[in-house]
């Protein structure tokens, strides 16, 4: 078992909000918002998309090595489930579904000659005596036996929750479905039996093609999955406490305090983003440059610079929500209730503790559920600026930047492009409107309608 | 007015020293020349002879803050933080690691990078208003309903998608503009004619989101039911009143990025080579040279101070509401 750090946080994001939500367990004035989303079909649509990514993730941040290999390789849960995928590589570009590469290559023959044509892949489709006839067939073959297996099980599980809660519901026998618990158990199906038949299929063939240097591309897409959710909830925790902590204290205290945070908050603002997070990557390649034995495997340094680029990518990101923060607190410290705190002589630091911080939460809420969104896309702008995570790290960014030079290629690669587009939309996608939900839910302004 | 002016381009100077101190913080102090020295020289099999040499070409070869073997004054000038900070403020960026002047590479880029952005942003406001209003005139109906559910699609793809997309259907497909390029004058316009459209698009869904949510909050506001009152069509209301209200916070919304617009933008810039800021900040990243990063970076900052400078004075002009004090 090996820890890497972004995985430890992550799992300590993991229990902070297990925690908070022991904590709030209960409460009338969340559990109201949180019914609301529970009521929204596309809000429970979204957030279903949204665990089943992060269930992925998690299963990618567990590390450890592996007791048989004598290498030094560190590989997650979700590499050793797919050792399949990771070990059948190719030679070059294969398209999706194919049995021969992409490219027509000089082939030695049994017989000593040599052939100008397309060889056959070592993996894809590999048990094909005759692909020509046979290829077509048996594709559609796999993917309806993978359907039929993926929807059976997918059905089964829907229909163990049904009995469950029908049990648990004992006498009243209602088993009328809202109309948001339909769109979960529809959403539940069609992620299981589609992620089912994919997998089915990949053990036969190289679902979404192969790269350049013959790495299945649907492994790669799935493998950025962790980096997406890292980007996006990890830099969230590391911002939070620097804007909430200044946000408050600015808009409580006021005066001097006041000042320097609105100076602070300016300065940073000013410096263009993107040039900012450039100037810290490039600081922190010269360190990692001049400090290499301290990064001993890729991963390690892969690693650290991913938590590099969540840390710079904290500090440039929290000025907007402690703006948003500061503005709440001076509007809340002219409040009734906190006058009467005051004048009823309660300390000074309880009424930040008890008084404004919990209403002033829906604000972070609602800012870290919009913020998710925009950071996974950000991940792939900086990384094809180079100033994003590792070039070793598998990324949606980096898959993007390097199938950028394929589509001059004549005939063109579409599918790691293709596959990094439908993977980024599914998870952005989900987030806005998972991050629409939230904020109709929690915001006082839109919930009067 | 002028009291106002005086006091808010003070308040500035303050903002553009924290970021000069920053950006020395981070270049300087946090990895020193040496280090710089080695990594443009190549990590391994350095000699010391190699990384003094290369010290002493881009004049990192004094100390950080104070020379104490210098004389007088000399104390002060003869440090990096006053030959490559201090002169910032005066505009002299120095020459670049590359060996080339900063200054005047600055002067002839920044006309390329206003030439994409300046027209983005003209069409991209022009367009987000429109379809905003549209989505405003047909509140709680199923047209508005597609527009939500059009711009949150939209909002999801990534900018680089667009690019690629609109580079390889217009540009290589139908070949109805060049890929990428860029040429003097006028010529440039059938270059840029892609890249502003690419970037009006990829603005709309959350242009259009923004404005709308705007035009609602006006909407609800009483002068407008007082407006519908007195027997106003709906289209006349929107136009006449909210649309003037609400130009307030749009005004001073694109002030504030006005200034910015000289840096242009980094992705499309580079994507369909045109020589403009963005493109050479990139370049600039990706050779690491820290010269050019350090003097961006001030030059973005002060084109911020200006834009937030420029947003103070036209709040005041276009809201009689504000008074100065």
């Amino acid at each position: 078992m090996v820890v890497l750090w972004t995985d430890a946080l992550i799992f300590i994001l993991i229990a902070a909000l297990l925690v908070l939500a022991f904590y709030l367990r209960g409460k009338e004035h969340i559990k109201r918002p949180l019914q609301k989303i529970a009521r929204s079909k596309v809000g429970m649509a979204s957030l279903v998309v949204l665990l089943f990514f992060v269930l992925i993730g998690l299963l990618d941040s567990v590390h450890f090595k592996p007791v048989s290999t004598k290498s030094n390789e560190i590989i997650s849960f979700l590499d050793y489930w797919a050792t399949p995928l990771r070990e059948h590589g190719e030679k070059t570009y294969s398209a999706p579904f194919a049995t021969t590469l992409y490219s027509k290559e000089i082939m030695a023959l049994a017989d000593g000659t040599t052939e100008w044509g397309y060889p056959r892949l070592e993996f894809g489709g590999n048990y094909l005596n005759n692909p020509e006839t046979q290829h077509l067939a048996d594709v559609l073959q796999k993917t309806a036996y993978g359907f039929i297996q993926g929807a059976g099980l997918a059905g089964l599980l829907l229909l163990c929750y049904l009995g469950v809660r029908h049990k648990a519901q004992g006498t009243r026998q209602d088993l009328v479905l809202s109309t948001s618990l339909k769109s979960v158990l529809a959403v539940v199906f069609i992620i299981v039996s589609f992620s089912y038949t994919l997998i089915y299929l990949s053990t036969y063939y190289h679902v979404l093609g192969t790269d350049k240097v013959g790495e299945d591309v649907f492994y790669q897409a799935v493998k950025s999955i962790r980096t997406g959710l890292v980007l996006g909830t990890l830099t969230t925790l590391i911002m939070l406490p620097m804007a909430i902590v200044f946000g408050i204290l600015a808009g409580f205290f006021r005066g001097w305090i006041d000042d320097v945070i609105q100076y602070i908050y300016t300065t940073l603002n000013s410096i263009p983003g993107v040039l900012l997070i450039a100037a810290s990557i490039l600081m922190v390649q010269v360190y990692m440059a001049n400090h290499e034995q301290d990064f001993t495997s890729v991963i390690v340094r892969a690693d650290m610079r991913l938590l590099f680029l969540c840390l710079i990518l904290g500090v440039t990101n929290w000025t907007g929500l402690c703006r948003l923060l500061r503005a709440e607190t001076l509007k809340l410290r002219e409040m009734e209730y906190v006058q009467a705190a005051h004048a009823l002589g309660v300390k000074q630091n309880i009424i930040l503790l008890r008084h404004i911080l919990p209403n002033v939460m829906h604000i972070v809420l609602i800012s870290v559920v919009l913020d998710f969104s925009s950071l996974v896309l950000a991940e792939a702008v900086l990384s094809y600026i180079n100033i994003g995570v590792d070039p070793t790290t598998y990324s949606w960014g980096n898959m993007i930047n390097s199938a950028r030079l394929e589509m001059a290629r004549e005939p063109i690669v579409w599918w790691s492009l293709s596959a990094a587009f439908v993977f980024m939309f599914a998870l952005v996608l989900a987030a806005n409107l998972f991050a629409d939900t939230v904020q109709d839910a929690f915001d006082p302004r839109r919930s009067a309608e | 007015m002028i009291h106002y002016i005086i006091r808010r381009f003070l308040y500035a100077f303050p903002l553009l020293m924290g970021v000069n101190i920053l950006t020395f913080v981070l270049f300087f102090i946090v990895n020193s020349p040496d280090d710089m020295a080695r990594m443009q020289l190549g990590q391994k099999h350095v000699t010391e002879q190699s990384v003094t040499n290369w010290k002493q070409q881009h004049g990192y070869d004094v100390p950080l803050l104070w020379n104490a073997d210098a004389q007088g004054e000399q104390k002060i000038t003869q440090t990096i933080f006053y030959q490559k900070s201090v002169g910032l403020f005066l505009f002299r960026f120095g020459v670049s690691d590359s060996g080339r002047n900063i200054g005047a590479d600055i002067q002839e880029r920044m006309w390329p990078s206003l030439a994409l952005a300046l027209p983005t942003l003209c069409v991209g406001l022009v367009v987000d208003i429109s379809f905003a209003l549209i989505m405003v005139l047909f509140r709680s109906s199923y047209l508005e309903q597609a527009g939500i559910v059009l711009c949150v699609i939209l909002m999801s793809i990534s900018s680089l998608f667009y690019i690629i997309g609109g580079q390889f259907f217009i540009a290589k497909l139908l070949r109805l503009v060049p890929i990428s390029g860029y040429d003097d004058g006028w010529a440039a316009v059938k270059f840029l004619i892609l890249p502003v459209l690419i970037g009006v698009f990829s603005g709309i869904g959350s242009g259009v989101r923004w404005y709308r949510t705007l035009f609602l909050e006006e909407v609800e506001k009483d002068y407008v039911r007082t407006a519908r009152a007195k027997g106003l069509t709906e289209t006349q209301t929107l136009f006449r009143h909210v649309l003037r209200n609400a130009l307030i916070p749009i005004l001073t919304g694109v002030v504030v990025i006005l200034p910015l617009l000289f840096m242009g933008s980094l992705i499309m810039e580079s994507f369909f080579s045109i020589p403009g800021l963005g493109s050479y900040t990139i370049d600039a990243i990706n050779s690491q040279d820290f010269a050019i990063v350090r003097a961006m970076v001030f030059l973005g900052s002060v084109l911020y101070v200006i834009g937030l400078l420029l947003t103070d004075i036209s709040y005041t002009l276009v809201d009689p509401r504000v008074r100065l004090s």
